[in-house]
């Protein structure tokens, strides 16, 4: 069971609770495969609004909420209305006057998902505000870390790459803090926020230094279509820098993970054959655990409903 | 009805001598004539209550022309009578822009039907503030404009600033500059910072407005123009004017009330009522600020009213609309400072006063005969719970919704007339 209504930020959910979304989602695994016995969300209605283009992270609610049983429905997103001019906020009520039982919203901008949340009566889940959080992304990538490595705490994780515009990399360093794991971000100076060590994680510029004795290894996808341009020089030194590749990956632990949210830019923030090596890379298995965990969310956050019905 | 006034009994803020005594204020044909002289004409006993030089609001945003659904001069009148503001200097970014002077004309106008208050009207320094060609500024002078100024926004091309600048000069006006580096703060929503990194919004340095500032009083002190940089926020800015001062250099420099009494994290989750501009800073700035702000530094604290609309504050907070209403809250936002014990009654008066009406060369700000009997009787303890629907602005924009304050406007004049009267004063 969850406190709040909604599932906007990591930053809102206790250890606690991150640990039994964490537990509830391995309880779907069966012989490594997942699936659901109980259609615990028989007859809710689940609408998937995405406002940014997404392919994985709306297939993988969408086969979610299947899964359990509800009726998913994506608003379409090119069509909608907002291109007709109406508010986000009008929206919201209409969508609200339709009753669903929750709804999934990922919007360009930090903060939009909250304030969809706070004008509509059903659960939210935050599919990805602007470059505030992704939680979804950083319980998978923790279920993940779980399955492989057997514990979620007492690690060294390595965050790389254009941090500043990402989510994912937000979300995972609020969520390891709270497992209280030891977090390191690496990257240009220029992908690197403002005052990011105050929330307390080590930078580093030089990513062999900065992957040293670590566990995990998380490479954040080089979010182009964000730039301004002007960020660093060239791909082919991007990736000389801070693309994972065989020899930086010899200063983590030997059996360090990779882990990458996707989709990957090979070549550029990670070497294809290193993705594709399973003794390390995990990259699969993360899409996988995202399933689960979204399952887990769904139920959680409408167990109380569906115990009422 | 008799043009004479006493006002007797009253707790006289004097900026100008930093005192506050007992005393007494006669108004004849709407100039102060006399202080603490006999009792003339229309006797109204002030109660004890402070009796102060009318509040200059350096910085203010009317919607009109253009925007009248944000508010209008007869809205902004009631809202600043209220506030014991009896003097707006109005920004010229309306739509369309305040550029030339039949405009500034047809503005004139309209403040004449609808104004209690007096509106003194700054020009845009270039056409449609968009940075590229200088105003007519002569013919917008003699229309009645008392600055120029880009408003909240910065001119890109230091080639064309440093051209309106020699040529503001040359009519030895004043400029108004909003000292935010260009580059550094367009479509920026946030001061960096561990907030704004935690929160994922867009933002800029502090160091933009140092930059900002360094720039523009380069090109004013080779231009000799009179220059005012409209908005100080940062400690890195302030020592700087500060140290321009100590070499004489001709500046002078302002402040926001909602930057010395808010700082980022106030903008919570997501709070677009706190989205200004500049933006919010750290608590370290504020901080420094407030304790600084009894210095000379800083001469002049405005509310920088910016009336906004709910459906452009109802929006995601790096597309929400900047700016928040101030002129009914300036003054109990300031007797915060006062009852905190940072500053005193006269010190506030002088900055919220007598040094905007220096700087614009207005007759008012002073206790003294020749001077407008704009005045503003009022008490200063007496709490204010904020409810931003009982504001009189049109549009409802204020972060203090919710917030104690204290003190309550109970009486404004505007040329010896009195203006604005508290429903609960039963006073005269």
């Amino acid at each position: 069971m969850l406190n709040n209504k909604d599932l906007l930020s990591i930053n809102e959910l206790s250890k606690s609770e991150i640990i039994s979304i964490i537990n509830n989602a391995n309880s779907y695994y069966h012989d490594n495969k997942i699936s659901s016995k109980k259609k615990v969300l028989n007859n809710f209605t689940q609408i998937n609004l995405f406002f940014e283009n997404s392919t994985r992270t709306q297939v993988s609610f969408e086969i979610a909420g299947t899964l359990l049983g509800a009726n998913v429905v994506n608003f379409p997103f090119n069509n909608s209305s907002q291109s007709k001019g109406e508010t986000l906020l009008d929206l919201a009520a209409t969508l609200n006057s339709m009753n669903p039982d929750i709804l999934i919203i990922r919007h360009p901008n930090s903060g939009a998902v909250q304030l969809i949340s706070e004008k509509v009566d059903c659960p939210v889940v935050n599919a990805g505000d602007g470059n505030h959080e992704h939680p979804t992304q950083a319980l998978l990538d923790i279920l993940t870390i779980k399955k492989r490595i057997g514990r979620i705490d007492n690690l060294k994780i390595a965050i790389c790459g254009d941090i500043a515009h990402s989510r994912v990399a937000r979300s995972n360093i609020f969520c390891h803090k709270k497992l209280g794991n030891k977090i390191r971000v690496i990257g240009p100076k220029t992908l690197i926020p403002k005052d990011i060590d105050k929330l307390g994680v080590q930078v580093f510029y030089n990513m062999i230094e900065g992957l040293r004795d670590i566990d995990v290894v998380m490479v954040l996808r080089l979010q182009k279509e964000r730039m301004d341009g002007g960020y660093f020089s060239s791909e082919r030194e991007y990736f000389h820098l801070y693309g994972l590749d065989d020899r930086k990956m010899k200063y983590a632990k030997p059996s360090a993970i990779i882990m990458h949210p996707g989709p990957m830019n090979r070549g550029i923030e990670i070497d294809g054959d290193l993705a594709d090596n399973l003794d390390k890379s995990v990259i699969t298995m993360q899409v996988e655990a995202g399933l689960a965990i979204r399952m887990s969310v769904l139920e959680l956050l409408l167990k109380k409903k569906s115990e009422n019905v | 009805m008799s043009k004479i006034t006493t006002l007797i009994n009253a707790i006289l803020i004097d900026p100008k001598t930093l005192t506050q005594t007992n005393g007494s204020i006669t108004i004849e044909e709407g100039f102060i004539k006399r202080i603490n002289g006999p009792a003339r004409g229309n006797i109204i006993d002030c109660r004890k209550y402070c009796l102060a030089p009318g509040i200059i609001d350096l910085g203010v945003h009317i919607c009109e022309p253009g925007e009248r659904h944000k508010e209008s001069f007869k809205s902004a009148s009631m809202a600043a009578a209220a506030g014991g503001v009896t003097s707006i200097v109005t920004f010229p970014n309306t739509k369309p822009v305040i550029d030339n002077p039949e405009l500034l004309e047809f503005f004139m106008k309209r403040a004449r039907e609808s104004s209690k208050v007096r509106i003194w009207p700054t020009a845009a320094i270039t056409k449609k503030v968009e940075g590229k060609e200088i105003s007519e500024l002569s013919f917008l002078q003699d229309a009645g404009a008392v600055a120029f100024t880009n408003g909240l926004k910065s001119i890109e091309n230091p080639k064309i600033l440093l051209r309106a600048l020699n040529y503001a000069s040359s009519l030895d006006s004043l400029f108004i500059g909003h000292c935010e580096d260009y580059y550094f703060s367009e479509g920026v929503s946030a001061t960096s910072s561990a907030f704004a990194t935690k929160m994922g919004l867009s933002s800029t340095l502090k160091e933009a407005e140092l930059m900002g500032l360094e720039r523009d009083f380069l090109l004013a002190d080779l231009s000799e123009v009179n220059y005012h940089a409209a908005q100080i926020t940062t400690k890195k800015s302030f020592l700087r004017i500060k140290e321009l001062k100590s070499l004489g250099k001709k500046i002078t420099a302002g402040t926001s009330i909602h930057h010395l009494l808010f700082d980022e994290t106030d903008i919570k989750n997501y709070r677009t009522f706190f989205k200004l501009r500049p933006p919010l800073r750290s608590n370290s700035d504020k901080l420094f600020l407030l304790h600084n702000i009894k210095d000379s530094t800083l001469d002049t604290i405005s509310s920088f009213h910016l009336p906004q609309d709910e459906e452009s504050k109802r929006l995601p907070f790096e597309r929400a609309a900047f700016g928040a209403i101030g002129l009914q809250t300036l003054l109990p936002a300031c007797l915060k400072l006062v009852n905190d014990k940072i500053i005193d009654l006269p010190q506030l008066f002088r900055k919220i006063s007598l040094n905007p009406a220096k700087i614009l060369n207005i007759k008012s700000g002073i206790l003294e005969e020749g001077y407008f009997a704009d005045l503003v009787l009022f008490d200063p303890y007496k709490p204010l719970l904020i409810d931003r629907f009982s504001l009189l602005s049109k549009a409802k924009n204020t972060p203090f919704d919710g917030y104690q304050l204290f003190g309550k406007v109970l009486k404004t004049f505007v040329g010896g007339e009195e203006i604005y009267k508290s429903r609960n004063i039963n006073d005269t």
